[in-house]
This record gives structure tokens, C-alpha cells and sequence, in this order.
């Protein structure tokens, strides 16, 4: 039997095609899509923080394996690569030779600025903010849009204190 | 199982985001459990066009119907539905009683009000299944105790 993964890759495209329904431009869904991959990743932490057993990252570097190696591993059934490290080692990227969340998909002429993956950006975003980092997410390269890998950069901007509510948008 | 949660997740949130995009909840209520059944639908009709490539044509409805209740629900929901009843006359009752998208909700009647939301999907992801295999329907679905629930297909003639 095929893997479940295509239920989560039929589901996916089915959203982003109603939201393009639902909102007048790619910017928009963008940003829609953004925020709800932020709801999920809040709540995917602590799924994640109950089937992995790991530990407190000791720095950012390590929470780069773990997003890499466990996480996208143990969800998505793929491991990116994590490489161009900033020299201050606050930014690195993650590279994803195939995204499962495009299988079978084209982008339809007309919407060349949607980021057909950005719940992911959300989804990484949300999740790191409930162990108290905030971070900058965004696709830099994407297969749908011609380019030969899909990257993903991410930043550290600083550490949140733990006693601050983090609210749902 | 991990790869189950992605899924999970983005059901979640989905009903969230058409329960939210509504100005009147209570009157929009029908047209956000229709949404839902509608891509419920174009995703059924998508993962059987998948599973069923390389498969032999089925004998008949009961043959059909059973692959849903195995093959299509375990592919699903890795787990099979739990009893089947049929009057023989087009009408499918198929019972599961652990379903994945109830279990978080809750056990028994807390939230039953929230469950046809939370059914909505599936309904459609059935309706468009059986639509890929020639068989056209009409899928509802009750819950009485959560997480155990009911989905009644009605074989509609073409």
C-alpha cells in the first residue's frame, strides 16, 4: 500500500487551491498559508517533544540537526541537508533534494509569487517559538518555480523569554 | 504513528480555517461542512486514482465497498473499518470504532456538537473514492459516542 504520505500531499494541494480560491492574490495565500503553518507548528512541538525524547539543543547549531535529522525524518519521511552556515552561525539553510508536499503538483501559470510550500516556513516558525527561539523562515529556492532544489533558510533573531504568552494569530 | 500527525494536523487546522472564514458561524455552519466535504471529495477521488492503478476492475458495489472498508481505510487511517451492514439495496453502514480524526476530540459526548466538522472531510473523501470507482453517493456520517462513529453510503442509481 502506498504510503499515508499522499493523503497529507492531496490534503495540502486541496488547501492551497482554496485559498487561492479565497484570496485575490498569491501574496495573500502566502501569508495564509504562513500563519496556519504557524497554528500547526505550536502544536507540533510538543507532538514532537513526546515521540523524539530529545533534550534541550544546547545551540543552534544542533537545533539545525534536530530540525533536519528527527523532525522532517520522522514527519515528512525526508532528511535535508543543512548547509551554508553564516559565519556567525545564526542562519544556515536546509536543503531539500524532494519536497513531498509537491508531489504531482505544477503551478498554474498565474500565480508565479505563491510560495506553494510556505506552511512549512510557519510550521518551523511556530514551533521553534515554543522553545523559545525566534526565528526568520523563508524558501529561497523552490523546485515548482524552476529551480533545481528546494532551499529553506533559516535565522535565529534572538531568544524569547519563557515567561511571555506566544498567542495564535 | 509520526507520519499519521502531518495529516492529522492540517485537518485541523483546515476546519479552523474554513470554521473561521465566516462572518455568521451559525447560518454559515452547512456551507463550511459542505466546503470541507467538497475537498474531502477531490482528495478521495485523487488517492484511489493512486491506489487503484494497477488493481482489477471489481466484481460489483459489495466488492467496492469492501476495498473501502479495507484497503482504502487502512491506506487512510491504517486501520480497517470495524463492521460493515448493508440492506442489500444500495444502503452501506460502515462502522469504525476508533476513528483517528474523533480520538483527539474527545472520548464520549464532550464536543459531540463539533464532530460533524471534524466528519465532514471524510464523508467527501469516501463520496470521491467511490466516484473514481463508478459509483456515485450521497456520504453521511454519525456519532453518538466519540470516538466511535457511523458513515452511511447511499448508492445513488446513475
Amino acid at each position: 500500500m502506498r504510503k499515508n504520505s499522499e493523503l497529507f500531499t492531496l490534503t495540502y494541494g486541496a488547501l492551497v487551491t482554496q485559498l487561492c480560491k479565497d484570496y485575490e492574490n498569491d501574496e495573500e495565500v502566502n501569508k495564509q498559508l504562513d500563519k496556519m503553518g504557524y497554528n500547526i507548528g505550536v502544536r507540533l512541538i510538543e507532538d514532537f517533544l513526546a515521540r523524539s525524547s530529545i533534550g534541550r539543543c544546547q545551540d543552534f547549531r544542533e537545533t539545525a540537526d534536530v530540525i533536519a535529522k528527527v523532525a522532517f525524518k520522522m514527519y515528512l519521511g525526508t532528511t535535508p541537508s543543512v548547509t551554508n552556515w553564516s559565519p556567525a552561525g545564526d542562519e544556515f539553510s536546509l536543503i531539500l533534494e524532494n519536497n513531498p508536499l509537491v508531489d504531482f503538483v505544477e503551478l498554474p501559470d498565474n500565480h508565479n509569487t505563491l510560495i506553494y510550500s510556505n506552511l512549512l516556513c510557519g510550521v518551523l516558525r511556530g514551533a521553534l517559538e515554543m522553545v523559545q527561539m525566534a526565528v526568520d523562515v523563508r524558501f529561497v529556492q523552490d523546485t515548482l518555480r524552476g529551480d533545481n532544489v528546494t532551499e529553506i533558510r533559516m535565522k535565529f533573531i534572538k531568544r524569547i523569554e519563557e515567561n511571555l504568552p506566544a498567542g495564535d494569530e | 504513528m509520526a507520519d499519521e500527525a502531518p495529516f492529522q494536523f492540517l485537518h485541523n487546522e483546515l476546519i479552523q480555517y474554513i470554521s473561521k472564514s465566516t462572518e455568521n458561524p451559525e447560518t454559515e455552519h452547512g456551507r463550511n461542512i459542505t466546503k470541507l466535504e467538497n475537498m474531502g471529495f477531490r482528495v478521495g477521488q485523487g488517492l484511489i486514482e493512486r491506489m487503484t492503478k494497477d488493481t482489477a476492475r471489481f466484481k460489483d458495489e459489495l466488492d467496492v465497498m469492501k476495498f473501502i472498508c479495507k484497503d482504502f481505510w487502512t491506506c487512510v487511517f491504517k486501520k480497517q473499518i470495524d463492521n460493515l451492514r448493508t440492506n442489500h439495496q444500495g444502503i452501506y453502514v460502515l462502522q469504525d470504532n476508533k476513528f483517528r480524526l474523533l480520538s483527539q476530540l474527545s472520548a464520549g459526548k464532550q464536543y459531540l456538537e463539533l464532530a460533524p466538522k471534524y466528519l465532514a472531510f471524510t464523508c467527501g473523501l469516501v463520496r470521491g473514492g467511490l466516484s473514481n470507482l463508478g459509483v456515485k453517493s450521497i456520504v453521511t456520517a454519525e456519532v453518538s459516542i466519540m470516538p466511535a462513529c457511523k458513515f452511511q453510503v447511499m448508492i445513488q442509481k446513475m
